[in-house]
């Protein structure tokens, strides 16, 4: 197959480079490419790394591999290395040659790693650990710190200039990194932008798409129907929920219209920053300005029967902060909340956990609930006191979700003490 | 045992290739822990008599050029040097250039480590005024000596292996020059106290009674008697007084750091749950951590532990920092056996605190004394560059062969009750743990625990750990299994490196044997890290 970037290369780029990637300072586990197409020659490979003695050899091959994949037959590929992983080789590669106008409709896939469980709608999400879109070193041991769910992001955190790169990274670490039990969510760019994000993530079966600064529910019907299609084209029949997030007023005035747009939607969640600064208040510690909002979102989310999970609490060094916000939103009716360093996910687990003396009361709850009915009471008492159906649902409810979180079974045996 | 001449090369112990003639002296070969019994007696200094020095005990001389020539300085002595000033030492640079003024060629420096500060010890190697360094080596020391530079042999020792070469006679101390925080004109020093102050002075001990000659070289010269005094001044030969022996910003940290790295905090963590899961942390226990990112805040997390099961420590051994101090004032631990001071507010405690008490390499780390601390000790937390799927381990070389870490008291407190080596599971891409380390520094049989992010390891040798902490919830796995994992993240083994057939430093093991080579490294990789070490 002679390749269409050869006879591109011949007629139009023939000097055009690409550049992807970061490397020297303080950079680690990224690499810098620049590469540079060429009509004929062959490929030349110029390699400077960190780790060139135990892998330099492997790290050759795999350019080579890399480019053959997007159909380059010749070019100067120049690689500045930090000790980057091979799924961040791959991307930057990749990236490097389509900034250079090649490789179109073409791309270098890793191979797919054991996807996890399916995800379930109602899942545990009481912490989502936010990964920097385009900062790979952070994402190989985010799975270790066990949050109940990781976000690859590609909006805020990814500078414009770099959001295609910063795809393809997603891409291959949506194949190629082992999260753990964590649910793989990704947080999109609004469309139009956002389109070109979910042709190379949904491929790759994501668990859960974050839908920032939604206003309407039509912008959530669109992203469904991109979703959808793309799934169909590439295969996909694993489910891939939404979660809208909400980050402005008018956001905020729509968010039943919102939460109830999809079948998909399994949360909605709020973004503070940009809402305090649509209302163009002041963020502050305790949230006052942003309680209306918080508060529309949990009624909105519970009336249409999906999560509400709560914005991140920014100060990470404050421990005790975020032990605070994490137990008044849960009081709130939250289900869970975004971190912005692993070190917030067992604090946020403790305050989305119910007490131990909380648990017990609805525990005996559950119980006398239970005797009743295999007694075949139509009423639930406890002791001398009549429990009322609300009541028992609400146990029932909290107890099934210890269970999920691994507390009620047995507390002891879990071992994860702070 | 056989007589070997030359400078063959025999296979150890643990299967490594070692030189038998180290610097013109015979070697043995490592043969195991504890399989090498020495008998015979300790070396000893001169005799010297009191109606030899001043009798108003006024030793002082107008500087270290008087010193070094009343001391006898000619070509080829040794002259020793402790690290508690770090990287903010004046003393021995100076004392090494000035005898070089003089025009002594082919010394020996015997330091108790070197530091970057240090680095223009190369050129004094180069000019011949010093023939090779006997001690840690690092950052461009390291690099001289891995390039096959220096003319002598590199030897490394730990803290204690220092005492045990001293003691049996195998380095003779010529001149010990001991930078001295606060000392008296007769000679009795301290390191708590002054402008320069830098807590134990332990490393210095054994110079102060093994060397021919002892010159204390002070900044801050206080009238007789100097209290307390760790360095007795009936040791001391000269003393001379300069305006700094040392820059306090790099003498002591103005603050220790806990890391911030969420790997690290979580293999720090896990350390902390192993100890508290095993049962080794109870009423009366006692552990060592030093002053790495991941052993203080292995100490955070433990002391929150403890606070929690209310258990305290009876004492606590190593390098001592802020987070220790306030562990002691808090009355979780009993006391603090300190090797080394490391920040400002252990400098304080120790200077006011009777049970933060300064100790050395003989009480703690010695082999040729009648039992030593370290072995007493319930559980040591340690760092390493590498380790094996037989649990050796290597802190003296990067994995590219060059040196980059002395070893410090690392190898004497392998001896604890529980040894735990705090490694991430890769660094840069890089293993950490492989089939074979580059260089042995430890044998695997004294390393118990192997604790990384990706879960802990337990040497197969110690089925009680393993029983303890069964059912309680701790990543427990086999370390052929984390290896395993590492290298699909990686991508394959790492390919081994290319060094030369040629040895530029030995390791010796505590009692003086020879346990490894570090061979002459040839790729010259202009793009590795910089490396930069402690002690």
């Amino acid at each position: 197959m002679t390749s269409l970037a050869a006879s591109d290369v011949g007629s139009t780029n023939v000097t055009k480079r690409g550049e992807a990637g970061r490397a020297g300072g303080d950079v680690r586990s990224d690499l810098h490419v620049s590469f540079e197409g060429r009509a004929s020659g062959g490929i030349e490979i110029e390699l400077r790394s960190r780790v060139e003695l135990y892998y330099g050899e492997v790290i050759r091959q795999q350019a080579r591999d890399v480019l053959r994949a997007l159909g380059i037959e010749h070019g100067f590929l120049e690689l500045v290395d930090e000790g980057a992983l091979p799924f961040v080789i791959a991307a930057r590669i990749e990236a490097g040659v389509r900034r250079a106008g090649l490789g179109e409709s073409k791309s270098a896939l890793p191979e797919m790693s054991a996807l996890p469980a399916l995800s379930a709608r109602d899942r545990l999400r009481r912490s989502r650990l936010y990964l920097p879109g385009n900062e790979p070193k952070y994402f190989i041991n985010a799975g270790l710190h066990a949050p109940d769910a990781i976000i690859l992001d590609l909006e805020d955190s990814v500078h414009h200039a770099e959001k295609d790169v910063a795809r393809l990274l997603v891409r291959n670490a949506l194949r190629a990194v082992d999260f753990g039990a964590a649910e793989r969510m990704v947080r999109i760019n609004q469309l139009p932008l956002g389109l070109a994000d979910l042709e190379e993530v949904v491929p790759q079966a994501p668990d859960l798409i974050l839908i920032p600064k939604v206003e309407t529910a039509e912008q959530v019907s669109d992203v469904v129907g991109a979703i959808e299609s793309i799934a169909k084209r590439a295969g996909i029949t694993r489910p891939i929920w939404l979660m809208p997030i909400l980050e402005s007023a008018l956001g905020i005035e729509n968010a039943f219209a919102i939460a109830t747009a999809s079948e998909r939607i399994a949360g909605i969640t709020v973004g503070l920053e940009d809402y305090t600064a649509d209302l163009g208040v002041v963020k502050t510690a305790g949230g006052i300005e942003s309680l209306y909002a918080r508060q529309r979102v949990v009624n909105s989310a519970h009336a249409a029967h999906v999560q509400a999970i709560d914005s991140v609490y920014s100060d990470v060094a404050d421990a005790d902060g975020l032990l605070c916000w994490g137990e008044a939103s849960r009081a709130m009716g939250f289900e869970g909340m975004g971190c912005l360093h692993p070190i917030q996910i067992k604090i946020i687990h403790r305050a989305f956990s119910p007490t131990a003396s909380e648990l017990e009361k609805e525990l005996a709850i559950v119980s006398a609930y239970e005797d009743a009915q295999a007694r075949g009471l139509g009423v639930v008492s406890l002791g001398s006191k009549m429990i009322d159906a609300p009541v028992v649902q609400r146990a029932l409810k909290l107890v099934a979700r210890a269970k999920q979180m691994g507390i009620a079974a047995d507390r002891a045996a879990t071992g994860e003490q702070p | 045992m056989t007589t070997v001449a030359t400078s063959g090369l025999v296979t150890n112990a643990i299967g490594r290739r070692v030189p038998t003639l180290v610097n013109g002296r015979e070697q043995l070969p490592y043969k195991g822990v504890d399989a090498h019994r020495p008998a015979g007696r300790k070396a000893a200094p001169p005799i010297r008599s009191n109606s030899n020095y001043p009798t108003n005990g006024d030793k002082r001389v107008p500087d270290l050029e008087t010193a070094l020539r009343l001391c006898g300085l000619h070509d080829g002595l040794t002259i020793s040097s402790h690290h508690h000033l770090r990287n903010g030492d004046r003393v021995a640079l100076t004392a090494l250039k000035t005898a070089a003024r003089m025009g002594a060629k082919d010394l020996v420096w015997f330091p108790s480590a070197s530091f970057p500060c240090h680095e223009l010890v190369i050129d004094l190697m180069k000019s011949g005024a010093v023939h090779h360094i006997e001690g840690s080596m690092n950052g461009p020391l390291g690099d001289y000596c891995s390039h096959g530079h220096m003319r002598g042999l590199g030897v490394l020792r730990s803290h204690g292996g220092r005492w045990q070469a001293v003691q049996d006679g195998e380095v003779h101390i010529d001149i010990a020059v001991i930078a001295a925080p606060t000392a008296d004109f007769f000679g009795n020093a301290d390191g708590s106290h002054g402008k320069s102050a830098c807590g134990s002075l332990g490393f210095a001990l054994a110079d102060s009674v093994y060397a021919d000659r002892v010159i204390v070289v002070t900044d801050n010269l206080v009238p007789f008697p100097c209290v307390p005094w760790q360095i007795q001044g009936n040791n001391v030969d000269y003393v001379v007084e300069v305006d700094s022996i040392g820059d306090p910003a790099l003498i002591v940290s103005g603050t220790t750091q806990i890391t911030r790295s969420p790997d690290r905090l979580r293999i720090s963590e896990l350390v902390a749950r192993f100890l508290r899961d095993s049962g080794i942390m109870r009423n009366g226990f006692s552990f060592q951590a030093g002053a790495g990112g991941i052993a203080l805040a292995f100490v955070d997390y433990l002391a929150r532990m403890m606070k929690a099961a209310s258990v305290k420590a009876s004492f606590v051994r190593g390098g001592s920092t802020k987070y220790l101090v306030e562990l002691l004032n808090e009355g979780l631990i009993g006391y603090i056996l300190d090797g080394q001071t490391f920040d400002l507010d252990a400098v304080r405690s120790i200077a006011s605190d009777p049970r933060h008490v300064a100790t050395s390499p003989f009480t703690s780390y010695n082999f040729h004394s009648k039992g030593n601390f370290a072995s007493m000790v319930d559980a040591a937390v340690l760092g390493a560059t590498e380790v094996d799927i037989n649990f050796n381990a290597n802190v003296v070389t990067h994995s590219d062969g060059r040196l980059l870490h002395g070893i410090g008291g690392w190898q004497n407190c392998l001896f604890a009750g529980c040894t735990i080596l705090a490694v991430p599971s890769f660094r840069d891409r890089i293993p950490v743990i492989v089939d074979e380390v580059t260089t042995a520094t430890g044998p695997g049989e004294l390393i118990d625990v192997i604790a990384t992010e990706r879960g802990i390891a337990i040497n197969p040798r110690r089925q009680d750990l393993l029983d303890a902490v069964k059912g309680k919830g701790l990543p427990i796995r086999p370390i052929e299994e984390i290896k395993a994992e590492v290298e699909k993240i990686c991508g394959g083994k790492p390919a081994k490196p290319r060094l030369l057939d040629r040895p530029v430093a030995v390791v010796k093991w505590v009692d003086g044997t020879v346990l490894d080579t570090v061979w002459q490294v040839v790729d010259d990789n202009p793009y590795a890290p910089l490396v930069s070490g402690g002690e």
